[in-house]
């Protein structure tokens, strides 16, 4: 494990159970989490928008839209902005930073990892629901 | 005088009234001057402020036989020298850009800003004066900043607070570019040409209703400045409300952040929040403010706005506003102390240059 000794990894999802610019809501010692996919790689952010609450793993991902002048619209990072189905706040996935206010808010976000099924049964890690089988990739996220 | 004893106040908004056509005459062509003639084209007084009607002036700064604030002399007497005012800004609101005609409109702010050159700033060094434009036509309009702005004395750039359109609006641009070239700011003035009701649930039918109201277009044009880009294209633009109340301002910030969280993938040109911008961008007058009753609620209210170099010190002469000697009266002498001086020569470049 590379994160300090308190992180505890958590097996989360199968690859192949979150579709291409898709979303699944998993726990986490209780803790509801949106994880998402895309482009092969895997993102997971408190399921919590902290503006009212509304459940982010229900956004949906959208790009970076950003302009320099009036009419002319710049799209970058194809689905790599959450946007909040309540009020439409967009969440850097890759932080979990808001666009509007990056540095005051934010959706805690946690770092995900990929391993084989075969790694895994040599662990460390928590299970706790999660069946985890020789084949096949799983997502892992790190938390206290 | 309380806080006004202090030198050097800058009025950001005296109305200069227009005796009639007949003062105007002199100011238009040999061809406009025949179709006033004829048609018997006068009294073209904003219909928020008729002459007789008890808020367009003082009942002490009335003089019988003449419209108020329609001479020099009054005008010195009542405000320049009562209030120590060193610099003034001429707003005159005559009904010029009002006109269904877009010449007729041009011709009659001509006339009107060749009236103010000549008739007031000409004979008061300390005045300055807004040019009047026709702005239904937005190449005419156009025209007409480009002839004044070479007389550093019109300082800024006078409409009114309803037109034909909303303000933003690209085809208004050429307006906001000419602004910007020539250090210019946008005074938007309470007052409609009247092509709009002034409520989005049609016309009032009070003119009570119609006074209330100018919050409600004051906020669409400000919010139609802001989504539209107007700050993001012309970044040294600034824009005066005149008359706006500052009230609404906490409101305004709120929900217009909010929105912009939300929604600003549609305006992603807008990449501060509306109330950071409008901090930034935007003056206000302070005639006529909304003043609660208990003055620390006036504390409250500016704490919400969060700026104190936002206010323009304004009498608002000779509209009826304050009685007495004293046009700061109820107002913190903190906030006084930017508004009465530091903050108008920060808005106007050009009246810098003259102190």
């Amino acid at each position: 494990m590379s994160a300090a000794a308190n992180l505890t990894r958590h097996v989360v999802a199968k690859v192949g159970d979150i579709p291409e610019n898709g979303s699944k809501l998993v726990k986490v010692k209780g803790r509801p989490i949106a994880l998402f996919h895309v482009d092969g790689e895997y993102f997971a952010i408190s399921n919590v928008c902290p503006h009212e609450g509304g459940s982010l793993c229900h956004g949906k991902l959208v790009g970076l839209i950003r302009s320099k002048e009036p009419g002319v619209y710049e799209r970058s990072r194809p689905f790599e902005m959450l946007q909040c189905p309540w009020h439409g706040w967009e969440f850097d996935i890759r932080t979990g930073q808001s666009y509007c206010d990056p540095d005051s808010i934010k959706a805690r976000s946690y770092a995900v990892t990929v391993k084989d099924g075969a790694e895994l049964a040599e662990g460390p890690f928590v299970a706790e629901t999660f069946p985890v089988s020789v084949e096949g990739q799983y997502v892992l996220i790190e938390m206290k | 005088m309380g806080h006004i004893a202090a030198t050097g106040l800058i009025d950001c908004d005296i109305h200069p009234a227009v005796p009639g056509m007949k003062a105007l005459l002199p100011y238009f062509d040999a061809h406009w001057q025949e179709v006033i003639d004829a048609r018997g084209v006068d009294g073209l007084d904003l219909a928020y402020y008729p002459p007789n009607a008890p808020i367009s002036a003082r009942p002490d700064w009335r003089v019988p036989g003449r419209k108020p604030g329609s001479t020099l002399a009054d005008m010195q007497s009542q405000a320049l020298d009562a209030f120590g005012i060193s610099h003034g800004v001429l707003n005159c609101l005559y009904g010029g850009p009002a006109m269904y005609s877009a010449d007729l409109s041009a011709a009659i702010c001509r006339a009107t800003n060749a009236w103010m050159a000549a008739e007031w700033l000409d004979k008061d060094d300390r005045l300055r004066a807004s040019i009047v434009i026709p702005i239904q036509n937005v190449e005419l309009a156009v025209d007409e900043i480009e002839r004044w702005a070479p007389d550093r004395r019109f300082v800024q750039i006078l409409v009114l607070g309803a037109h034909e359109a909303l303000l933003g609006q690209r085809h208004h641009w050429p307006i906001f570019k000419a602004a910007e070239k020539h250090g210019l700011p946008i005074a938007i003035h309470a007052g409609s040409a009247m092509r709009h009701a002034p409520t989005a649930n049609g016309w009032p039918s009070t003119l009570y209703e119609e006074h209330c109201s100018f919050t409600l277009t004051f906020q669409s044009q400000l919010l139609s400045l802001i989504a539209e880009g107007v700050f993001t294209k012309f970044p040294a633009l600034r824009v005066v409300l005149l008359e706006s109340g500052i009230a609404w301002l906490p409101s305004f910030f709120w929900r217009g952040t909010k929105m912009w969280r939300g929604m600003r993938k549609e305006i992603p040109w807008v990449d501060a929040s509306p109330a950071a911008i409008v901090r930034d961008r935007v003056r206000f007058s302070l005639q006529t403010w909304d003043l609660p009753q208990d003055p620390t609620q006036l504390d409250q209210l500016l704490e919400q706005i969060e700026a104190d170099d936002i206010f323009l010190f304004s009498t608002d002469y000779p509209h009826w506003r304050f009685d007495g000697d004293d046009p700061t009266r109820g107002l913190p002498a903190s906030l006084l102390a930017k508004a009465l001086r530091e903050t108008p020569l920060a808005t106007y470049p050009r009246l810098k240059e003259a102190v």
